[in-house]
């Protein structure tokens, strides 16, 4: 029972400190890609590369004056960038990050809860991360900020449905809400995305917009509002934000790659004959691939594409994400029952 | 009444105008995806392209020979000042920025100063400067020119007033500023046409 704990701890600090470390260099990784993508270099002055420049600006926002409006929720208003970053981190534990690990004898799972009811823990989580912005946004006191705030959230809340719809296919299809069933059926290469490409596209653009992605970036496009719902945030506090944004990419990423890219799983994962522990590495860095690769999309999609107008973004969400997912769970449901 | 020859539809001067029609898009068009894959195969082909940052301290971009940056005060082939103080500098500056006092030379400068006259004090506030080059175009005594160099930026604005301790030219013969760029046979021949404007004689 110890060795669990302790087993459990490690694992969930391992995936805490990645996840930060990842965010960190993503902020770096941005941009510099924001940089080649318009023919420019990128940070390139704080350390080889510009790879100390995460550093740098941790360091600049710690350093940087704590301001807090007079008139604003003093308890809310430090609540508001907190929550947004814990429920960023929280997402994580559900994922399983690569094949089962033995260590003397005993199997561990390379995740840190298998709840059953893994997706919808996710939602869950996701759903509740509309706070930490919307809290943000009305303690702020502040009209570009409370605007902001009250974007991010019927945006999100709009796309959540969306979300949750196309998942529902996928959930159809496994018959389990459990993410590690949902990945252990996708062995090999016999990936959901090939049996759910319109739902992987739904999923895709509403990641895009609960991430507050561009181009779905409404909540804090500073060309009307200044700067959203963190108008009033300074120092780590506006750090928070900024981070949980990067946490939740990759975050993101994770959960897209284990629902429609094979998890872990990589072509001919069984016929490499590989011992358990090779195979762990080998499925976590095919995941961590996966991830990568997501991360470099979001970028790549926010740097070609200008920004939806708020009348575009509600009417995409309500009048064509939501029937398209309604038909894929039919089609589906239709697929299902006939193949049974 | 109007000349047929400027109609509003003269041929176009590129090939680039495109004609814009309202037609009703079709199915893809209105999916819009294609066009998102197109726009992203345009991004990522820029990932590759050639950068055009220039990394400043460490390279630095190249000037045209004839850019007009810092100002130097010259002096001739013997080491002594051109400058006679004439003030037409000061007059051409559209900027206001050139501001002299003149001085006789005394006996036994003559290896100092080539004329009879010259500028005691000789300042250019290089904020105010436009560096338009007037200065040079205006001087009867080549003696001032704009170089290559550039004005560094400075925290005070009494340090950028540059007097002659700065703009003079060393009269080392090895740390002479080389302006025979700028200084052609044809620059020499416009100053000196009489047809030109600078140099019509004017009747007061």
């Amino acid at each position: 029972m110890i060795t669990f704990i302790l087993y459990k701890t490690i694992l969930a600090s391992l995936i805490l400190i990645i996840s930060l470390v990842v965010a960190m260099y993503s902020t770096l990784i941005e941009r510099k890609m924001a940089g080649f993508f318009q023919d420019r270099l990128g940070p390139s002055r704080a350390g080889p590369w510009g790879l100390l420049q995460p550093l740098a600006d941790g360091i600049k926002l710690f350093f940087k004056e704590e301001f807090m409006p007079n008139t604003a929720d003093k308890f809310l208003y430090i609540l508001g960038p907190s929550l947004t970053m814990l429920i960023a981190l929280l997402t994580s534990a559900v994922i399983p990050w690569g094949p089962d690990i033995m260590i003397n004898g005993t199997i561990y799972a390379l995740q840190v809860a298998d709840i059953n009811i893994g997706i919808l823990y996710v939602f869950a989580v996701v759903s509740i991360g509309v706070y930490g912005i919307m809290i943000g946004g009305w303690a702020s006191n502040n009209k570009y900020a409370l605007l902001g705030a009250v974007r991010a959230s019927s945006q999100m809340i709009s796309y959540e449905l969306a979300m949750s719809l196309s998942i529902i296919a996928v959930v159809m299809m496994s018959g389990s809400l459990s993410m590690k069933e949902i990945v252990a059926q996708q062995q090999g290469i016999n990936w959901n995305i090939w049996y759910q490409p319109l739902g992987f596209l739904i999923f895709l653009i509403c990641a895009f917009a609960e991430t507050n992605r561009s181009p779905f970036d409404l909540p804090e496009c500073e060309t009307e509002l200044v700067g959203g719902y963190h108008t009033e945030y300074s120092s780590m506090k506006l750090g928070f934000y900024l981070f949980a944004e990067y946490i939740n990419m990759f975050i993101s990423g994770a959960v897209i790659s284990t629902l429609f890219f094979g998890g872990y799983h990589f072509p001919f994962i069984d016929r490499l004959g590989l011992s358990q522990n090779a195979l762990a590495v080998a499925g976590f860095f095919v995941l961590f691939l996966k991830i990568t690769f997501f991360g470099f999309l979001f970028m790549w999609i926010r740097w070609t594409l200008p920004r939806f107008r708020y009348d575009q973004l509600m009417g995409m969400g309500w009048k064509k994400l939501i029937p398209l997912a309604i038909l894929n769970v039919l089609i589906t449901g239709v697929v299902v029952l006939l193949n049974r | 009444m109007t000349s047929s020859r400027f109609t509003w539809y003269m041929d176009s001067l590129t090939s680039r105008s495109k004609v814009v029609s309202n037609k009703k898009m079709t199915f893809l068009e209105r999916i819009y995806l294609p066009a998102i894959l197109q726009g992203m195969a345009i991004t990522f082909s820029h990932l590759f392209r050639k950068k055009t940052t220039v990394k400043y301290p460490e390279v630095k971009r190249e000037f045209s020979d004839i850019y007009r940056g810092k100002h130097v005060l010259k002096r001739d082939d013997e080491g002594r000042e051109r400058c006679t103080a004439c003030g037409l500098c000061a007059v051409a500056c559209p900027a206001e920025a050139i501001t002299m006092v003149a001085e006789e030379r005394k006996p036994g400068e003559e290896h100092l100063y080539r004329e009879e006259k010259y500028a005691r004090i000789y300042e250019i506030d290089m904020l105010r400067c436009i560096f338009c080059g007037m200065c040079e175009e205006a001087c009867p005594k080549e003696a001032i020119f704009l170089t290559k160099e550039l004005v560094p930026s400075e925290y005070q604005r009494d340090l950028l007033i540059f007097g002659k301790d700065i703009l003079l030219e060393p009269s080392d013969p090895n740390k002479r500023i080389d302006i025979s760029k700028r200084q052609t046979q044809e620059v020499l021949e416009f100053k000196k046409d009489i047809r030109q404007k600078h140099n019509k004689k004017i009747n007061i």
